[in-house]
């Protein structure tokens, strides 16, 4: 793999970006080649995403000149451009403030030195079995000089790593239980404590490839082809149709399917957004004068919290991670639990208690600095991220929906805002959605193409992205509220 | 903290007593606010809303407005205030955005009077007019204010701050009609209430959100600010724009502000996260707070002054679920604490140093300076008697120049910028950098160089001479080194540095007629040390193609040389410089004059380490052509690269280390080697000497060293049609789509380098311009300006 890479590295982002190259040219390729002995990795995937039909994605030459720009800073930063940068490119404004943030905290000024960055990335990543990420930072974390036996396991990197092991791990499924026992057992570790400036770092890097593995799988990033499973060495002209996948066991739906079933339900999903926009406007309508108790209030909140729990998907069998990414992680059973199922009582969270724009982005900027104000910037963007569109509507205000989506992730997390109507969700987002947005958050790799097309039927694919944008960056902050809240409470 | 101090301050006719002291409350506070008679104060938070009563010695819970079975979230404020005018009024701002009136005058156990549910999100702050009965104001989340009549169902008028969230509202005190907003988005807006369709005047005061704000109480226009980028300003409304007067910087997002009263500059803040102390600063003083309230163990969530006439009682309730009233009085004053001491020196051997002032004077009246050759100079600032704590902790500063005219680093600028560290043969950079320590009468310095160029070139030299040239002519040549070396030992000062400088010349006329002639090295005459790096430089200029030839008489010796067998024609310029330099201005310094080798003791002592080499350098003479290498020495130069180092001459230590490169840099630990380079990069860069500081971090090999030069790279540009900064490339504008710099000659852009006259501004290409003005002397763009290029 290793060989596969260097070899490919310096032309991977247009082999990535496009099967622009045809088989003929690959073939050609490939005659000349083949008496060198050399073998050619081909690129598996149909597009950075397996979701998203590729000629929906732009293509890298048509950009415009802010993109482009964003392409070059991009490509400069990371030395690729990613299947993730093309996806997220949909909404160039958020990714700008998502390059910026990310490569400040991977190669800028902060307290962690930059292979532990990595490695701690490939933790973050390995927890949700993101292969996609993981087999990313491996090369990074090489690359910038890391350890190859850290590779081979937790256990093998050193012990102050070890520690963070199981803040990680409840980071990533329960947020809710840190407690500023486990900070504190961070730090007073004798010669392997943190510091409170690295555990900062380290725990902003955690919740970022959280999100990130969220995003990922979300949007069914394809892997890239310098990594496992993004590229063949079989020549195409075989039944190369049989795409591995690592996770998921999603395989691509031909075109031809898509559509059909796209055109049986156009009419349906039609309604569906009529449907939506209704709502919406019903809700803006009789805010005012229908007014709710307060028990009705906070029961709705609560009713809504444990519903979120049931909101599963149907298949929820248990998927067994590639042999690559399971090393890097222990206690593989240790996964989303939702709390009231089990009985466990957490106290809710009241955001006017702990937010993040007074308390977080102080206590962030305090000991890590810049940092706040970068992912201060980021959450800014994708929540008032919007083009007044939905679907084929134009002109629409779509700030009720994305708060209603931003609050039901929140929600699900047992963060509550005094000021929110929980009834609002139930109007807003539908079943489907739910599952889309629960499964995303919680348990990212069970994703399917199916879960993805199913909800907001007729609604554009850049719609979609946005969405995961919402997403992501709600349970970055979820997950980042927790944690700081536990930091500050030991601090106190 | 119980400090048994009472106070009794008389206030028109009632008068206000108390202590430090604090009571428990059973819940975390989130705002408080006190009555007008200053004896209750109401303290609201999530699962609190209690009266308390201000007894002398301790706080009496008086009523409870939280009443009811159920709790309702109208009831976990976020703010609350008491009206100052009406003192059985009060409001609450809830989290779930219910504004909720209380009347305490109401029979029945619940005081709750009426509930504005008018906006969508959490209210962050409440305000009653200060004068007004009825008017009550109110700021949300969901960016709006509205101001209630008490007298009426709804609000009587919106105004709406563009969709960001507000988060602080004040009345202005003085002015009837004048509110003042803050913003999430870091802005200030002042708003005329009976215009409610927009804002009289919206300025930017922070970075981040402005948390709260605060009218000064006497002076009209006063404003003061505090955000959550850590700093306090204070704005002069009154001018056309809002002025900023002072800005205090604090260690942690300022979530509350409040002028203390009766004192005019003196105001209170609280942070938000992290730090749970209250100070009280002087706003003319920002650094250092007046005084400091240590008592909560968590953030302080409301502060207020108890009474408004009175400067000594602050109350305060935190998030550790306690309420406090502090006293002045018993303040902790870190000013008392700070140390009014500085001591530095300046560039050129001043020294600055300041003090109390008590001690100062005291001293300076024993012991007179003017006497002395180095005189003092007293700044002693004017006592003003408004100024706060005068005397407390303010000090004396006395400068002491060294003797002016003295000159004295002036060697260490002309080393610097003449020494040549890298790009040439090892035996050249030494023979050139002899010479100029030799002209800045520096003899001990040229001498060391000197012998490095001995100690590491010659034995590797010596062979290629015997390549062209006899055995026994190179050896020879070694023999009358020493001899050299002996003779300057016998006669130092300013009769051999001429001759010195003579035979250099001598030498440099040899090698011009030795480049074609190839002849030198039997030139007996050369009896000078200098003359000897003729035949070395010629050798390594020229004789390139027989490399292999050198391995295999020498492979040891010749191979670190060889990096440095550079270009011949490069031997060009550098002679060439040398014939140019005119002679150094200043001769031979008094040696007493420099800072470092100073007085007559440091001489002998500096020199008798060197003394011992060069008996080491003789005796090794012997050993000569039993190939003695050069490792043999290395402890010696380690011995003498410390010596420099220590007795401050820290440039010449770097200059050798980067000289020899990887000769000596083995011998000497990485860490001394990396504080010998930051502190001469200090150095350097404290004499403005930019481009020889970045050459040293260029040629260092310390990786924390010559990373130093990588950091902050990006070079800022703004276009020069909009003026707005050109963000992602220099040469082109993003906003006008137009090339920013055109060059006046080619008209095309100019990417690179681009040099433009003062004048009329016009400019090019570097190239372009230079070769422009060979020809004219008019500007190229046609203006008609006499451009002067220099």
């Amino acid at each position: 793999m290793r060989l596969a890479t260097a070899a490919s590295e310096a032309y991977t982002t247009p082999l990535a970006v496009s099967e622009l190259l045809s088989c003929k040219q690959w073939g050609a390729g490939r005659d000349q080649n083949e008496e060198l002995g050399i073998r050619i990795p081909r690129p598996l995937g149909q597009g950075p995403s397996r979701f998203i039909p590729e000629k929906e994605i732009l293509q890298v030459g048509s950009e415009d000149a802010q993109m482009h720009a964003l392409f070059a800073d991009s490509f400069a930063a990371l030395g690729r451009l990613d299947n993730i940068t093309l996806v997220m490119v949909f909404h160039p404004q958020y990714l700008e403030s998502f390059l910026k943030t990310q490569h400040y905290l991977l190669q800028m000024d902060g307290p962690l030195p930059l292979h532990y960055r990595h490695y701690i990335g490939i933790m973050a990543a390995a927890r949700h079995q993101c292969s996609y990420l993981v087999n990313l930072h491996v090369n990074d974390f090489l690359h910038v000089g890391g350890d190859p036996k850290w590779l081979n396991g937790l256990e093998n990197a050193p012990q102050k790593l070890q520690n963070l092991g199981e803040l990680n791990k409840v980071l990533a499924h329960r947020p809710w239980l840190i407690t500023k026992e486990h900070i504190e057992g961070l730090l007073k570790a004798e010669e392997h404590s943190w510091s409170l400036a690295e555990l900062v770092h380290a725990v902003v890097l955690l919740t970022h490839y959280h999100s990130l593995a969220s995003f990922t799988f979300g949007c069914g990033i394809s892997p890239e082809i310098h990594c496992d499973g993004g590229h063949t060495f079989r020549p195409p002209s075989v039944s190369n149709y049989c795409i591995c996948d690592i996770t998921n066991g999603n395989h691509t739906v031909d075109e031809m399917q898509v559509n059909s079933t796209e055109n049986v339900s156009v009419s349906d999903s039609f309604f569906e957004v009529e449907a939506l926009m209704e709502k919406m406007r019903q809700l803006q309508e009789c805010r005012d004068e229908e007014e709710a108790s307060q028990e009705e209030m906070a029961s709705r909140f609560e009713i809504e919290k444990r519903e979120s729990m049931f909101v599963f998907s149907s298949d929820d069998e248990e998927v067994t991670p590639a042999r690559d990414v399971s090393r890097h992680f222990e206690d593989p059973s240790y996964g989303y639990k939702d709390f009231s199922r089990h009985g466990m009582h957490v106290p809710t969270f009241r955001v006017q208690d702990y937010c993040w724009e007074d308390h977080g982005y102080s206590l962030v900027n305090r000991l890590y600095p810049d940092v706040g104000q970068l992912i201060d910037e980021k959450f800014h963007i994708a929540y008032n991220l919007t083009y007044n569109t939905m679907a084929m509507h134009k002109d629409v205000d779509t700030s009720m929906l994305r708060r209603a989506i931003w609050n039901y992730i929140h929600c699900m997390f047992g963060i509550r805002y005094d000021d929110y109507d929980y009834g609002e969700i139930n109007q807003l987002l539908d079943r489907s959605f739910k599952v889309y947005i629960k499964t995303v958050v919680c348990t990212p790799e069970k994703v399917t193409k199916r879960m993805y097309d199913s909800f907001w039927r007729q609604f554009k694919h850049s719609e979609k992205v946005h969405v995961n944008l919402l997403l992501i960056e709600a349970r970055m902050q979820a997950e980042l509220l927790y944690a700081l809240r536990a930091i500050t409470r030991y601090m106190t | 903290m119980e400090k048994m101090s009472r106070v009794t301050t008389a206030l028109g006719g009632g008068v206000l007593t108390g202590r430090t002291m604090h009571c428990h409350l059973d819940a975390p506070a989130n705002a408080i606010s006190v009555c007008r008679d200053a004896a209750q104060v109401v303290v609201a938070g999530r699962s609190i809303f209690k009266i308390y009563a201000i007894e002398e010695e301790q706080f009496v819970e008086k009523l409870n407005l939280r009443v009811g079975r159920k709790p309702s979230l109208n009831l976990s404020c976020a703010d609350v205030v008491w009206h100052q005018m009406d003192e059985n009024l009060l409001a609450t701002a809830a989290t779930n955005g219910v504004v909720v009136t209380w009347n305490l005058g109401r029979p029945s156990r619940n005081k709750q009077d009426q509930l504005f549910t008018e906006h969508k999100r959490t209210v962050n702050k409440v305000c009653f007019h200060p004068t007004e009965a009825h008017v009550l104001l109110s700021g949300s989340q969901d960016g709006f204010m509205k101001c209630f009549d008490l007298r009426r169902k709804d609000s009587v008028s919106t105004f709406s701050g563009q969709s960001e969230s507000v988060r602080d509202v004040q009345f202005s005190i003085r002015d009837y009609f004048t509110f003042a907003s803050t913003f999430e988005n870091g802005n200030v807006q002042l708003w005329d209430i009976r215009r409610p369709d927009r804002c009289e005047r919206m300025f930017t005061a922070h970075n981040g959100p402005v948390f709260c704000c605060d009218w000064h109480p006497e002076d009209r226009g006063w404003l003061a600010t505090g955000g959550r980028d850590k700093m306090v300003k204070v704005w002069d409304m009154t001018t056309h724009r809002a002025k900023e007067m002072h800005c205090v910087q604090t260690i942690a997002s300022v979530a509350r502000v409040k002028w203390r009263p009766e004192c005019r500059h003196h105001l209170a803040t609280c942070s938000m996260m992290v730090d749970h102390n209250i100070y009280v600063w002087d706003v003319r003083r920002p650094f250092v707070p007046a005084a400091m309230f240590e008592e909560h163990r968590d953030v302080t969530t409301g502060i207020a002054w108890r009474h408004p006439h009175d400067p000594s009682f602050l109350l305060s309730g935190s998030k550790d679920s306690s309420l406090c009233q502090h006293l002045f009085r018993d303040a902790s004053q870190p000013v008392e604490r700070a140390n009014p001491e500085g001591l530095c020196y300046g560039l050129f051997g001043d020294l600055a140093f300041a003090a109390k002032e008590s001690l100062v004077a005291a001293e300076s009246g024993r012991k007179p300076y003017t006497g002395d050759r180095r005189h003092p100079i007293f700044f002693k600032r004017k006592l003003d008697p408004a100024e706060p704590f005068a005397g407390l902790a303010s000090s004396a500063l006395s400068v002491f120049e060294t003797e002016p005219g003295g000159g004295a680093m002036r060697w260490f600028v002309d080393t610097a910028e003449r020494y040549a560290l890298a790009g040439r043969p090892l035996a050249e950079l030494c023979d050139h950098n002899a010479k100029v320590a030799r002209e800045l009468g520096r003899d001990q310095v040229a001498q060391t160089w000197t012998m490095l160029r001995t100690i590491y070139c010659s034995p590797g030299l010596l062979p290629t001479a015997n390549l062209s040239h006899s055995m026994g002519k190179g050896g020879s040549c070694g023999l009358q080194l020493m001899n050299s070396f002996n003779l300057k030992d016998m006669a130092p000062g300013l009769g051999s540095e001429t001759r010195l400088d003579r035979s250099k010349g001598d030498a440099r006329s040899d090698t011009v007629l030795l480049d074609s002639s190839a002849t030198l090295i039997t030139n007996e005459d050369n009896e000078e040390t200098e003359g000897s790096d003729v035949p070395a430089d010629y050798l390594l200029g020229d004789v390139e193609g027989e490399d292999d030839e050198l391995y295999l008489l020498d492979p040891e010796h010749t191979h670190p040389e060889e990096p440095e067998c550079v270009l011949p024609q490069e031997a060009f310029p550098l002679r060439h410089e040398i014939v140019d330099t005119p002679p150094g201005p200043e001769h031979l310094q008094d040696k007493a004059d420099s800072p470092h080798v100073s007085g007559s003791e440091a001489d002998v002592a500096s020199l008798a380490p060197v003394d011992s080499s060069f008996s080491l350098l003789s005796v090794s003479h012997a050993l000569y052509d039993s190939r003695l290498p050069p490792d043999f020495f290395s402890m010696l130069v380690r011995d003498m690269l410390h010596f420099y180092a220590e007795q401050g001459d820290v440039q010449m230590a770097v200059s050798v280390l980067i000289v020899l490169g990887e000769r000596v840099r083995k011998d000497i630990d990485e860490q001394t080697q990396e504080h010998w380079y930051t502190s001469y990069i200090d150095l350097l860069q404290r004499f403005r000497l930019w481009n020889v500081s970045n050459e040293v971090v260029k040629l260092s090999t310390s990786r924390a060293v010559s990373c130093l030069n990588q950091a902050s790279t990006t070079l800022h540009v703004n276009c020069s049609h909009c003026k707005r900064p050109m963000s992602s490339r220099g040469w082109v504008c993003d906003r006008c789509h137009r090339c920013a710099s055109m060059c006046a000659v080619c008209h095309h852009v100019v990417k690179g380098l681009f040099v433009w006259c003062q004048g009329c501004s016009h400019g090019g290409h570097l190239q372009h311009i230079m070769k422009w003005l060979e020809g004219s002397s008019h500007c190229p763009a046609g203006c008609g300006h006499l451009c002067e290029y220099s």
